[in-house]
């Protein structure tokens, strides 16, 4: 699934956040839509638009923000919400009313470094930035839009913006309940947290990892000294609030070893958790520069991974497990795969094709292709 | 890496391993002689032992910061039962009884005798008293004697009750402790329109029922049996519990007295140890037993119903369950004779027919006994506050800590046990009573060995049961949330 493409930006200077359409539209309804076509003929009259989205090359003038030449317009439909970048001419896929797995992408910036990051943080002042984007794209949402996902980066360290995009998708989007994956840190800041609280989102949970019950082991993979204590503390203040909670364990081979342990401690200093996700590594980002240190044929780590799913199971805390193929799954494992891997990122392999549960696999990622379990094969019955 | 210790607290249990509990019950089992190197700084960072006693509040280093506010945090939840005060008001609506049980812990006095009935006078002040705890969830329980042969002085003390709670905006439950003889339909109709509970006796089948609980008739079994039936269809089942007494006839009967229970249908047990109370030691030739005798009982009738849990026949062991609870869960659980401090008061109080106040029902059994030792005071004569800072209750409380009581303050299972100064008093004239020589520490030990066993070696099945305990789901409901 495509979520970019480039062209010649002509005629705008700042960023423009807008609504495809993808036939011409009467002229009181062209505000904030961007007129998608394949060639620009004489007579089209493009008063209105925000801008215009043109497949083949245009050499004249049009009046209206224009991006031409675009490499591939065929992943955009009527209804996406776009970006479209002067700068450097990205055609962003901000948002997607027939999916999902839509996000909010807040920050490229993060206070942790994790060893197995998938989408390694940048030192970026981004933040003014992206935050102007995100709080007009939340316009073009419709209401009746199910999921929304905050992600980055660390959108906690947005600060007083954070707050301001959380407010708004209250005010605006009531209906739409929003998660947001955050390493928790920063509320272990009692005064960021009750505010973040008092905003009183009718629907908001937060997914924050936890990799070890060992601050030392902890510290290590997010490469960062004391994250440990600030992520439990933060836990805490978040109970306090009653805010939703889902843990998200990465799975690989620092994390392994003391997994069940780490669910011990779940169900001791986390027992406000509403859900524990388990998941696959994703091989890219960080993850293939250290896969000598994290590598595991996640065939080898099934017994460990059922042995801590029956210590939560046991206390009463909900598992969950994402990015994992059911071939390479015990069995006895099954009943807790998701199939959620986000639609943009899951392909299936050509021996996936004579599998029998196929369509209840997540598949793999696109790009999870160098390292794979010896355990992948076709499932001959369900 | 140096590290220094955080409070724990250590026990032998068997010649290969021993195990470390914490302040906040939380514990880890290891081989002998560790207890030994934690203490003596010869644990090494690369142990796996080390991260898992840093994780779990036992040791901190220079690294990680001993995380204080999460202890605080989870100290805060275990002793989180406390919070509210006084939540069970016990009412002796009468001492009058058709029955004359070996082990009644009340001077039962006959059906005609209406001066042991709770006046109107009493009742009001008692029930004043009852609501000025700050509790907002009270459990109003009337018992006797057998309580429905003062009928209208129940329907009186509900009716002051309901609407005293209502203006004060607290939670009311009403639950009626009868032997459900004189249940009419009159009765049943009534409890169903106040949504009252109905608690009754039933010591086993019919042999060790009528011979534990004799009335003219000596039909006991049958009257009970057909009144939990009654009760049953116009109440609905979860509305009639039964409890168990155990007697000296019962120990040679645990299997007998559990099938019984199955057999009226019932999914929860408690095997409880007689109270050396009341006609109870008077009469302990033929009702007592030691210890050991319970014990043998106890385990022979769990595993009884733990191969029925595992057959697919849902049935809780209550004594087990506390226990359990205490030892699996975060939270505490405030079970009056197995907490600490002890609910004496703190979780329950007492009022007798004829307005004394009584910091729990054996309290009141002694005062029966001319011990009058814990009388807090009387609802005509002294307020709350008076109650409260009687002398006889201070002295209770003095005795109510196991955290500071010798032979417990360094007690391994201590954050699971309770304290009984009550029991003490009465068994061995001492509030804070001598440790190895009692009968109340002998059991707990005993059982909470055993189930630390049970937890170590039981097969998968077992262990999934005992947390379905702990966690009030059944086996079924257990297995649904793990892997298979």
């Amino acid at each position: 699934m495509r979520l970019h493409t480039t062209g010649t930006a002509v005629g705008f200077k700042r960023p423009i956040v807008a609504r495809v359409v993808t036939g011409p539209v009467p002229v009181e309804e062209r505000k904030d839509t961007a007129l998608l076509i394949d060639s620009l003929g004489q007579d089209n009259d493009l008063s209105g638009y925000s801008a215009l989205i043109v497949r083949n090359s245009v050499t004249r003038r049009v009046g209206v923000p224009l991006m031409h030449s675009v490499r591939t317009i065929d992943h955009l439909s009527s209804g996406h919400v776009v970006a479209l970048e002067p700068m450097n001419g990205f055609i962003r896929t901000l948002y997607r009313p027939d999916s999902y797995h839509n996000t909010l992408f807040v920050t490229e910036r993060c206070n942790s470094n994790c060893l197995m990051c998938s989408q390694p943080p940048a030192d970026k002042d981004d933040i003014a930035a992206l935050t102007e984007r995100n709080l007009r794209l939340i316009d073009f949402i419709s209401p009746e839009s199910e999921y929304l996902c905050i992600t980055g980066g660390e959108p906690t360290l947005l600060g007083d913006n954070l707050l301001r995009i959380v407010a708004k998708l209250r005010d605006k989007l009531p209906m739409t309940h929003v998660h947001m994956l955050t390493n928790g840190r920063r509320f272990a800041w009692q005064e960021f947290t009750r505010s973040f609280a008092e905003l009183k989102h009718p629907s908001i949970s937060l997914g924050i990892p936890l990799y070890a019950d060992d601050a030392h082991l902890h510290d290590y993979i997010v490469q960062a000294r004391h994250a440990f204590d600030q992520t439990i503390l933060g836990l805490h203040e978040l109970a306090r609030h009653e805010m939703e909670i889902e843990i998200r364990i990465v799975l690989h081979a620092l994390s392994v070893p003391r997994l069940t342990r780490l669910s011990e401690y779940i169900c001791r200093n986390v027992t406000f958790a509403h859900h524990v996700s388990f998941m696959g590594m994703e091989h890219i980002g960080h993850a293939p520069r250290n896969m000598q240190e994290l590598w595991i044929d996640p065939a080898d780590y099934q017994s460990e991974l059922e042995r801590a799913i029956t210590v939560l199971g046991r206390f009463g805390i909900e598992a969950r497990i994402y990015n994992l193929q059911l071939c390479v799954l015990d069995p006895r494992l099954w009943k807790f795969s998701k199939q959620a891997i986000s639609d943009w990122k899951n392909v299936y392999k050509p021996i996936c094709t004579d599998c029998a549960v196929r369509g209840r696999c997540g598949g793999f990622f696109q790009w999870a292709t160098e390292m794979q379990s010896r355990s992948i094969h076709a499932i001959k019955s369900a | 890496m140096d590290y220094r210790l955080l409070p724990f607290r250590f026990h032998r249990l068997d010649q290969q391993t021993e195990i470390l509990v914490n302040e906040c019950g939380e514990f880890v089992i290891v081989p002998s002689g560790t207890t030994e190197r934690v203490v003596r700084k010869r644990l090494t960072p690369d142990e796996e032992l080390y991260g898992t006693l840093i994780a779990k509040h036992f040791i901190y280093d220079d690294y990680s910061s001993p995380l204080l506010d999460v202890l605080a945090a989870k100290y805060r939840t275990k002793f989180g039962f406390l919070y509210g005060s006084t939540k069970l008001h016990i009412f002796v609506v009468t001492l009058r009884c058709d029955h004359s049980c070996h082990y009644c812990q009340v001077s039962r006095q006959t059906v005609n005798q209406t001066e042991f009935d709770m006046s109107e006078e009493i009742a009001t002040a008692a029930v004043d008293m009852m609501l000025r705890s700050p509790a907002k969830h009270i459990t109003l329980e009337l018992q006797g004697g057998e309580p429905l042969l003062a009928f209208e002085r129940i329907k009186y003390i509900v009716s002051i009750a309901k609407s005293g709670a209502k203006k004060l905006h607290k939670d009311l439950e009403v639950v009626i402790t009868s032997n459900l003889a004189f249940l009419s339909d009159e009765i049943l109709d009534y409890c169903k329109k106040e949504k009252i509970k109905l608690s009754t006796s039933l010591d086993g089948p019919e042999f060790i029922h009528n011979a534990n609980r004799p009335r003219p008739g000596g039909n006991s079994y049958e009257v009970t049996i057909e009144g939990i039936e009654r009760a049953r269809r116009a109440l609905g089942s979860s509305r009639v519990a039964a409890l168990m007494t155990t007697t000296q006839l019962s120990l040679q009967h645990p299997i007998e007295i559990i099938d019984e229970y199955v057999r009226r249908s019932f999914h929860t047990i408690f095997l409880r140890p007689i109270s050396p109370y009341g006609f109870a030691i008077k009469t302990s030739h033929r009702t007592g037993y030691d210890t050991d005798s319970f014990l043998q009982f106890y385990k022979t009738g769990l595993d009884h119903i733990l191969e029925l849990n595992r057959k697919g026949y849902s049935l809780v062991e209550i004594y087990s369950r506390i226990l359990l609870q205490k030892i699996l869960l975060p939270e505490g659980t405030g079970y009056v004779d197995l907490q600490s401090p002890s609910g004496a008061g703190l979780s329950v109080l007492v009022y007798n027919y004829d307005g004394d106040v009584y910091a729990t029902d054996e309290s009141r059994m002694l005062a029966e006994m001319n011990d009058h030792t814990f009388r807090l005071g009387n609802v005509l004569k002294n307020s709350r506050r008076e109650i409260f800072t009687s002398p006889a209750f201070v002295s209770l409380l003095g005795a109510a800590c196991n955290q500071s009581l010798p032979g417990c303050s360094d007690c391994a299972f201590q954050p699971y046990c309770g304290s009984d100064p009550i029991f003490h008093h009465a068994t061995q004239r001492d509030l804070l009573g001598h440790r190895p020589t009692s009968a109340f520490c002998r059991r707990n030990m005993k059982v909470i060995e055993h189930l630390f066993h049970l937890l170590r070696t039981a097969d998968s099945a077992v262990q999934d049961i005992l947390w379905g305990w702990a966690t009030d789901r059944n086996l079924a409901e257990v297995r649904a949330s793990l892997p298979q």
